[in-house]
């Protein structure tokens, strides 16, 4: 399904007497609905799991309250529903010294970055809201808008904390941008393609006898590049033990100290929503998208959301398990981390994979 | 275009900070992220101990003396209870001694253990610091089987204890001894050499033996610079010369003598040395004994003064006591070792970066009951 076929389909239902441009803008607040359940159901759930998953971790049962029939129900299933909307119904509070315009601007500008980029990932083979041939360099590019955000929440709340943790934020992401980048040129190369269907069709078949044609497992250069873009892609949605900008030991909580209820809620949802992207991409690239990882079997355009979900859920689990497991770098090494190690291999990866691809013809 | 210029600001981590450890206030300049100079502030938590203890009597001083360094209230109990002894020249029982000990020990395993885990939390590890304080809890539940409080216990009396240890107690101590010590080395796996850790904290902080000695720095931190000075061996008080344990001391496995990691593995390899000194005290201790035994019904000291160490987790803690032969003391000082840690903190912090002076503080592990009293 693309916006296309929606606007397509809507002139040809009994919703014809919108036109055209009825249609098209019929079409965006549809999909536009649609990715927003996506992002904030996924931030649901991810929330709930990451406690849960980080209370197993540490050896405590994490929340166990809020359940079907509040109180008394298992598991604290509804407790980020509930923490949701105690986050809806609190006290806005913007500080007196803030500059009011911009601080409230941040947030949103941040979601968005997240947000828009969803239009370009490819759900299953037929599933993409729009399919167009830059898809992949799109993605990367609005995902480093939501920067402008940061440095925005930083600045304008007027907290030494929030400066601190812009400033370290801005530096971070721009860094750890290239290194990302340069890893999918690699499979770029290969494809000769940035559309994400392309990229996904191409990892179609079996590789070595038994492992599926991903690029993942494709040549020795692709497998590394999935490394350092997987690495990079964790510092760039600042979570440990890249997660200086909001180091709660010492920034407090860095950029966004200053923001409660919704407008905090946006930073998290934003932060749901860019790893959701990061793993998206990394599946898309590496991983075979929706491509089943048995060939043939359980394979189609429904199979096929279900596979790049699971993918998806797979790349968050081992973030979440990065989190509760390292402690945090310190801003220099981070910065040594980007430009001394992952930006070299990243070059010499590239270099490997054009010479290999022209070995092996 | 103006003329460009920077600007050195001044940042204020605390009173209300997540890693102050208590309520400290740190000013700090920064140049950037580089800080050039910090200066605490503390008084924040000052209740007035050595006041109040004019005021009230020898024994009623022991509660106050648990609220000083709140995380190792035994041995604070301990230390002051020696003082007292010395002071009345007291004989206290075999048994009463034994427990002691135990009890000691044990606060100073849950004392590191808080410590480690804290200074874990500063550099971003979360998850070593709930296994820490898991375990932390099983000690406070025995001590809470003993004495029925699980932070501030009253335990040690001047001449005996409060209560004789609870049947099943010395069982589920050699149970508890049994589960931790594999649990060391978990936590060694989780994050001591942890390679994002070690870059943390090896060369960074350096606390060099002559500074820390010019400073009066004691205890895990000056161990930590290589200098070998315990107490507890060097000038046995009680009954720790009957036990065989080794003094840990930094020797810069991973950076240099002296820095944040090589004060980390001294208290890491100090619980190992505890349980040791547990162990031995379980065996070797007399079931049977009253432990009130020898407690004074009036405590009137005579006329003089008296100066006692002891060893607590955080250092030398030293208690002058003048009595003047009244039943309330004329004066009460208690010498911090939590304080002299705390005053070498803008030495050796000079340099750095603010997310290094955060670890340099709880690597210096500091209790602010006890820095204001």
């Amino acid at each position: 399904m693309t916006i296309s076929w929606l606007i397509d389909w809507v002139n040809n239902s009994w919703l014809g007497f919108l036109g055209v441009p009825g249609a098209f803008i019929l079409a965006i607040i549809v999909s536009g609905l649609a990715i927003f359940g996506l992002v904030a159901v996924h931030a649901i759930v991810a929330v709930y799991v990451e406690r849960k998953v980080s209370a197993f971790m540490q050896d405590r049962i994490g929340p166990m309250g809020q359940g079907p029939g509040l109180h008394a129900g298992k598991w604290g299933v509804l407790q980020t529903v509930a923490d949701a909307l105690k986050l809806l119904v609190k006290e806005d509070i913007i500080p007196a010294a803030a500059d009011r315009k911009l601080f409230i601007m941040a947030p949103f500008i941040l979601f968005l970055g997240a947000f828009i980029g969803f239009i370009a990932l490819p759900f299953s083979e037929t599933l993409s809201l729009a399919n167009f041939n830059v898809g992949l360099f799109y993605i990367l590019a609005v995902s480093s808008f939501g920067i402008v955000g940061l440095i925005l929440a930083g600045w304008a709340s007027n907290n030494k904390w929030s400066l601190y943790g812009a400033m370290r934020s801005a530096a971070q992401i721009i860094s750890y941008e290239i290194p990302a980048a340069i890893s999918l040129i690699a499979v770029v190369m290969l494809v000769g393609s940035l559309n994400m269907q392309d990229i996904t069709r191409a990892q179609t078949g079996i590789v070595l006898g038994f492992l599926p044609n991903w690029f993942i497992f494709q040549n020795p250069f692709t497998f590394l590049a999935f490394f350092i873009y997987f690495i990079a892609g964790v510092a760039e949605t600042n979570r440990t033990p890249f997660d200086i900008p909001e180091a709660e030991s010492e920034l407090v909580a860095g950029f966004h100290t200053e923001y409660s209820g919704m407008r905090w809620a946006f930073f998290f949802l934003s932060e749901y929503a860019n790893m959701f992207i990061v793993c998206a991409i990394a599946t898309v690239v590496f991983l075979g998208g929706w491509q089943s990882p048995f060939g043939e079997f359980l394979a189609g355009p429904y199979w096929g959301l279900l596979w790049f979900m699971g993918k998806i859920i797979f790349l968050v689990l081992v973030m979440m398990w990065f989190r509760w497991t390292f402690p945090r770098l310190r801003v220099d090494q981070l910065m040594s981390v980007s430009w001394k190690f992952l930006l070299p291999i990243s070059f010499f990866n590239l270099f490997g994979v054009g010479i290999w691809e022209l070995l092996s013809g | 275009m103006g003329v460009r210029q920077t600007e050195e600001m001044v940042l204020n981590i605390g009173p209300q900070h997540p890693s102050t450890h208590g309520v400290l206030r740190l000013k700090v300049k920064t140049d950037g992220e580089i800080v050039t100079a910090v200066t605490p502030v503390i008084g924040y938590l000052h209740r007035c101990f050595e006041k109040h203890c004019e005021n009230i009597t020898y024994e009623q001083i022991i509660p106050y003396v648990d609220r000083c360094d709140y995380i190792a209230s035994m041995n604070n109990d301990f230390g002051y209870v020696l003082a007292m002894e010395a002071m009345l020249e007291i004989e206290v029982p075999e048994k009463v001694q034994y427990i002691r000990i135990i009890m000691a020990e044990m606060n100073r395993i849950a004392s590191h253990l808080l410590a480690l885990g804290t200074f874990g939390l500063d550099v971003g590890a979360f998850t070593p610091f709930l296994y820490m304080f898991r375990d932390r809890e099983r000690i406070l539940d025995l001590f809470e089987l003993t004495c029925g409080a699980r932070l501030l216990y009253n335990y040690m009396w001047i001449g005996g204890l409060s209560h004789d240890i609870p049947p099943g107690f010395v069982e589920k101590t050699y149970e508890f001894l049994d589960y931790f010590l594999p649990q060391l080395d978990e936590y060694n796996n989780l994050l001591t050499f942890n390679k994002i850790f070690i870059e943390r904290t090896a060369d960074v902080g350096i606390l060099t033996p002559d500074l820390a000695i010019n400073y009066g720095v004691t205890g895990p931190n000056l161990r930590g610079s290589g200098v070998k000075w315990d107490l507890r061996k060097d000038e046995s008080y009680s009954i720790y010369d009957r036990f065989d344990f080794a003094i840990p001391v930094g020797t810069g496995i991973k950076g240099s003598v002296g820095d944040s990691w090589d004060r980390y593995w001294v208290r890491a390899e100090e619980m190992r040395e505890s349980v040791k000194i547990i162990r031995q005290a379980l065996d070797q201790m007399p079931r049977d004994g009253d432990v009130r035994e020898a407690v004074p019904r009036r405590i009137r000291p005579p006329k003089g003064a008296i100066y006692s160490r002891s060893e607590t987790p955080r250092g030398e803690l030293g208690f002058y006591i003048i009595s003047d032969g009244k039943p309330k003391p004329t004066r009460v000082k208690m010498r911090s070792p939590a304080f002299t840690a705390l005053s070498v903190l803008s030495e050796i912090s000079q340099g750095w970066m603010i997310s290094d002076v955060l670890a340099i503080l709880g690597s210096l592990d500091i209790v602010l009951g006890e820095i204001d009293r």
